[in-house]
């Protein structure tokens, strides 16, 4: 048990922003099975499918009977702590302005010795831990030394913080808040512990169910924002850019048409001008400023989340168009991740399957309810998931695409 | 006393606006992407709000410059509807923006002052009686002009409160179907004009024909104006409407500058 | 083994390690009265080079030899330089060698050796605080401080003896006389690390020459005899940390090639990088048993006067670490000693000395070790 931390103080304005470093990136292409690996929350490590032995630090060959035929496979993350250090001079700036930082050697239960950074509440070593995989700032998988049993202030350990985008005492965009799953994503922020929600809403005129609800929430403010208006765009990244720590981007268009179902490009338009121009906007605007803010204090800007569609990975004929959109927006997304990847802010990408809402009214259950979809959501900002498939379909999909995805689109074609 | 020599007209038009005996009052709201836009229910494809991107601003996009492109609906805004805009003026000659006889485009406007009524009834027709009791006042309303509806309603600049949604839908005043026929059909008006979304009601689609402004006067070859400003400044009668759409090739309706020429009071 | 050169030692220095070689060649040439031509045989090692490796310097510094050889074994080089140059002159593949290593050190030198050290370090231990080797070695220092009892104050004994070794050798970079209390109080590195646990990283080069004994004796060149090597690399590899080093697999055939023990040894020049690794070296190489270090280190003097001469220029810890050349500090200390020669302090009656060498934290432990039993000349 140790200190929780407290609410930010608000920042003394004279003072410089202090400017995002990053710890070493450098990883060699068949140590980045790790980095995937975290991406998805999973620890995993090469394992040798001739003759079984565990390796780590990952390599070409199995050391053991030199195979080449090395898999990632999940292996249990309780182990031994052996020996720890707390390091006070460091060649790098990030551990620089950071230092004294934990680290150990820590033997897993499945034989492997890993080099991983200490949580300040483990016990001095010999002692018994649990490994974590995460994503560190730069966007690589780091191995990190929990104790066995946790507590509600674990998540407060400075160097776990490094790794995750908790939301609490965080400001948080969320860029519509009319739909069903933008309201459940600004209740689990309210409910993690956000400092203030703002909440952007498009044409006001439509008054939406749900709004006087959240305007009664103290931690939330309304704010117009049409993500398919630049004027819009770029006037709410000036009055808040440079206090937003996360942006959760929830704004949609959907509709259920393939290409012979309708006429003309209207829709498609209407849905590529909110999926992937929405983004594109919002990422123009509001990038520079998050970037600038990847290391100013207790509550730096931290993270962007993108509301995709599992529809991203493989067309789903009957929402062609939508699909599309969404593979569009994915793409930028990535190119989102590699402009936010020097300032150490995560993007999250979210690829839920059918969500239970009016647009997916013909798909059959099982559908996503979108208090499922907004806790995924936090648990990713929680614990540095990068990409996040919520759900039953979601994660049937996803398995499918990994295993062939040629496969997928045929199933996708003759089941739709 | 025959009427003077065309040139002179001319003449006396010019001098009058330069020294504003006769004043240019511009009945046309600013196209912002705050505009409100037409919205139809979700099935239907939906017309495109009004918005404008950057190409440069003496930058390194363009150093010496600055502009934009633009993007609407054809009835995005202050607009004029052609006939071919409604399926009752679809087959009709001459009946797309391109094609309207520009003759029509220059044309007197009498103006019935609604504004009480609709500030206490959001929903509020124009009848025939209201029509021959205005006339009562001030006249019969010539051939071949146009006749705005006033009332007020371009003063809501709160954009919920102009669209005026409910669970219902729209709320906003316009012509009752009667009036519509009368207008037509005892006399000869060249279009109807509002202030609101739409030259017809907000709940126009529950009257028989729904939208009547739009079924009668497009299904006659005539035109209408919609998203007015400004008509509180203008006299009943007495005034000038200059109204040329864009001349967009099998064009329902556009985007336009409304102006009225008006004596001096 | 013949002409022990270091070329002096700088914190940092504008030259390349090209400039460090150049001038250790010219020492082995001027020291020895050779011809440059007479060396046909050149090995080399330097962390600092690239993106040259002895080859370049072949062109570079205009040697055409017959036998050349590269050695990337951080502070095993020097050890793992003497066998192979020997083993080619015994085989007659070069007649005379030149061993060198040379190293240039600038401000940003040091971190990013580090950052580049090895793929495992750079996958698996680098991001964890890029703390480098003195993060590495504070965990098995930390380790072995449980396991063993061995207290702060103990390796602190070996870095007062080794600073007060330095006080007389010319070439050390730190010289002021040390305490124990100055060791302890000293600003934490990474923790049990202090200060003067680390190494002082430096620009400098040390070299010699490998050749027959009756060639040395011919040239009326002052020498030493190489009696005994062994190398072993990843030894233990599935020790869980590393408490042992592959000397303790290697020493009896070290001592038997040698034909003398552990009690003929006059003097001892571990691969001092921290103080821990002296204690496994000291215990490995059968001066005690495994464990036993902290204790031999409280009952043994263990400067150059004293019962057990350790380090006796000073080691790395006071003279500091040229990158690679660290890896030679204790061959020419040896040779000089053995050679009644030395900068500074002398050792009384060395008949037979013993180098250690130790390198190359790949990933979480040194994989390269080796050591050499080296005797005066029969005719001193």
């Amino acid at each position: 048990m140790s200190t929780p931390l407290p609410r930010p103080r608000r920042k003394n304005p004279i003072l410089r922003t202090r400017l995002p470093t990053l710890p070493p990136g450098m990883r060699s292409r068949f140590a980045l099975g790790l980095t995937a690996a975290a991406a998805r929350g999973r620890l995993e490590l090469q394992h040798c499918s001739d003759c079984g032995a565990v390796q780590y630090p990952a390599r070409e060959a199995c050391h053991r009977c030199l195979s080449d035929r090395l898999a990632w496979r999940p292996v249990a993350d309780a182990g031994e702590l052996i020996a720890d250090t707390r390091i006070h001079v460091s060649q790098e700036l990030f551990f620089r302005e950071r230092v004294p930082w934990r680290m150990g050697l820590v033997r897993l239960d499945c034989g492997a010795n890993v080099i991983a950074h200490v949580h300040r509440d483990c016990p001095a070593a010999p002692t018994r831990v649990r490994v974590l995989n995460a994503l560190d700032r730069a966007g690589q998988a780091v191995l990190t030394a929990l104790p066995e049993e946790g507590d509600a202030t674990m998540a407060d350990d400075p160097q776990l913080r490094e790794l995750t985008c908790d939301p609490r005492d965080r400001r948080i965009l969320v860029t519509d808040g009319k739909t069903a799953v933008g309201q459940a994503v600004i209740d689990r922020l309210v409910e993690a512990g956000a400092e203030i929600v703002w909440v952007g809403y498009s044409e006001p005129w439509k008054k939406f169910p749900g709004f006087d609800r959240l305007e009664s929430i103290p931690q939330v403010t309304l704010m117009p924002l049409d993500v398919t208006d630049p004027v819009s765009v770029r006037e709410l990244a000036r009055e808040i850019g440079f206090k937003t720590d996360i942006l959760v981007n929830t704004a949609e268009y959907h509709r259920a048409y393939g290409i012979a179902q309708r006429a003309g490009t209207e829709v498609a338009r209407a849905e590529m001008d909110v999926n992937y121009f929405g983004l594109l906007r919002l990422a123009q605007e509001f990038g520079p400023v998050m970037r600038g803010r990847g290391a100013d204090g207790q509550n730096s800007a931290v993270a962007w989340v993108n509301l995709l569609s599992i529809f991203a990975l493989a067309n789903y004929p009957p929402h062609g168009t939508f699909s599309a959109s969404k593979a569009a927006a994915h793409s930028l997304a990535q190119c989102l991740r590699a402009e936010m990847q020097p300032a150490g802010v995560r993007v999250i990408n979210v690829f839920p399957g059918p969500i239970d809402d009016e647009w997916n009214q013909l798909i059959l259950p099982p559908k996503l309810a979108p208090a499922a979809l907004a806790a995924a959501i936090v648990k990713a900002l929680r614990e540095s998931v990068e990409d996040v498939y919520p759900g039953d379909i979601a994660q049937d999909w996803f398995a499918r695409w990994r295993d062939n995805p040629k496969a997928l689109e045929r199933e996708l074609v003759a089941n739709p | 006393m025959p009427p003077a020599a065309p040139a002179r007209t001319l003449a006396d038009l010019v001098a009058a606006l330069a020294d504003g005996r006769i004043r240019i009052i511009d009945l046309t709201q600013t196209l912002s992407p705050d505009t409100p836009p037409i919205v139809l229910p979700p099935e239907m494809g939906q017309s495109w709000p009004f918005r404008r991107e950057e190409i440069s601003r003496y930058d390194e996009r363009g150093p010496g410059w600055y502009w934009n492109n633009i993007s609407c609906g054809e009835h995005t805004g202050t607009h004029f509807d052609a006939p071919i805009h409604w399926i009752s003026g679809s087959n009709l000659p001459n009946n797309t923006v391109e094609t309207v006889p520009v003759e029509h485009l220059i044309a007197p406007a009498s103006v019935i002052d609604c504004s009480k009524e609709s500030a206490a009834d959001a929903d509020f027709l124009l009848t025939v009686a209201f029509i021959l009791d205005w006339e009562a006042r001030h006249g019969r309303i010539p051939a071949r002009s146009w006749l705005l509806m006033r009332t007020d309603w371009s003063k809501r600049t709160d954009p919920v409160a102009y669209q005026n949604f409910d669970e219902t839908g729209q709320h906003s005043p316009g012509p009752s179907a009667e009036a519509v026929r009368f207008l037509i059909d005892e006399r000869d008006v060249v279009g109807f004009g509002g202030e609101a979304i739409g030259t017809d009601a907000g709940q126009a689609q529950h009257l028989r024909p729904p939208y009547p402004c739009h079924y009668y006067m497009h299904g006659s070859g005539r035109y209408g104006l919609q998203c007015l400003t400004n008509l509180d400044l203008l006299p009943p009668t007495g005034s000038v409407l200059i109204c040329p759409p864009l001349k967009i090739q099998q064009g329902s309706g556009s985007p336009l500058r409304v102006l009225a020429l008006v004596p001096a009071a | 083994m013949a002409v022990p050169v270091t070329i002096p030692y700088v914190r940092y220095s504008i030259r390349g390690a090209h400039w460090f070689a150049g001038r250790a060649l010219k020492e082995l040439v001027a020291g020895s009265g050779l011809d440059k031509a007479r060396i046909d045989g050149l090995c080399f090692s330097s962390f600092t080079l690239g993106p040259d490796t002895a080859v370049g310097l072949t062109q570079h510094l205009g040697l055409s030899p017959r036998w050349l050889d590269h050695i990337p074994m951080g502070g095993a080089s020097g050890i793992v330089a003497l066998r192979r140059a020997a083993r080619a002159v015994q085989a007659g593949d070069a007649a005379i060698v030149a061993c060198i290593a040379a190293d240039t050190n600038h401000p940003d030198t040091f971190r990013r050796t580090s950052a580049n050290f090895s793929v495992f370090a750079r996958d698996a231990v680098y991001p964890y605080g890029a703390g480098g080797a003195n993060a590495s070695f504070a965990l098995l220092t930390a380790h072995y401080m449980r396991c063993y009892g061995a207290r702060a104050e103990d390796f602190g004994r070996i870095c007062v003896a080794q600073r007060a070794n330095a006080a007389s050798f010319p070439h050390a970079l730190l010289r002021k006389p040390m305490t124990l209390e100055d060791y302890l109080g000293a600003r934490p590195i990474a923790e049990p690390l202090r200060l003067f646990d680390c190494v002082m990283p430096c620009a400098g080069a040390e070299a010699l020459l490998v050749m027959r004994e009756a060639l040395a004796e011919a040239q009326g060149l002052p020498h030493a005899r190489i009696l005994a090597t062994i190398e072993r690399h990843n030894a233990f590899a599935d020790d869980p940390i590393q408490t042992r080093g592959g000397w303790a697999e290697d020493r009896d055939a070290l001592y038997g090639q040698a034909g003398i023990g552990p009690g003929d040894i006059a003097f001892l020049e571990t691969y001092d990088d921290y103080p821990v690794m002296t204690m496994m070296q000291i215990e490995d190489l059968g001066f005690c048993g495994k464990g036993e270090g902290p204790d031999f280190v409280r009952r043994h003097d263990l400067t150059a006067g004293g019962s057990f001469p350790l380090n006796t220029s000073g080691g790395q810890l006071s003279v500091g670490q040229a990158g690679a050349a660290g890896a030679y500090l204790g061959l020419t200390e040896a040779v000089r000693q053995l050679t009644g020669r030395p900068l500074g302090r002398a050792v009384r009656d060395a008949a037979f000395g013993m180098v250690s060498g130790f390198g190359m934290i790949n990933y979480d432990r040194g994989l390269c070790s080796g050591a050499a039993i080296l005797a005066r000349a029969r005719t001193a």
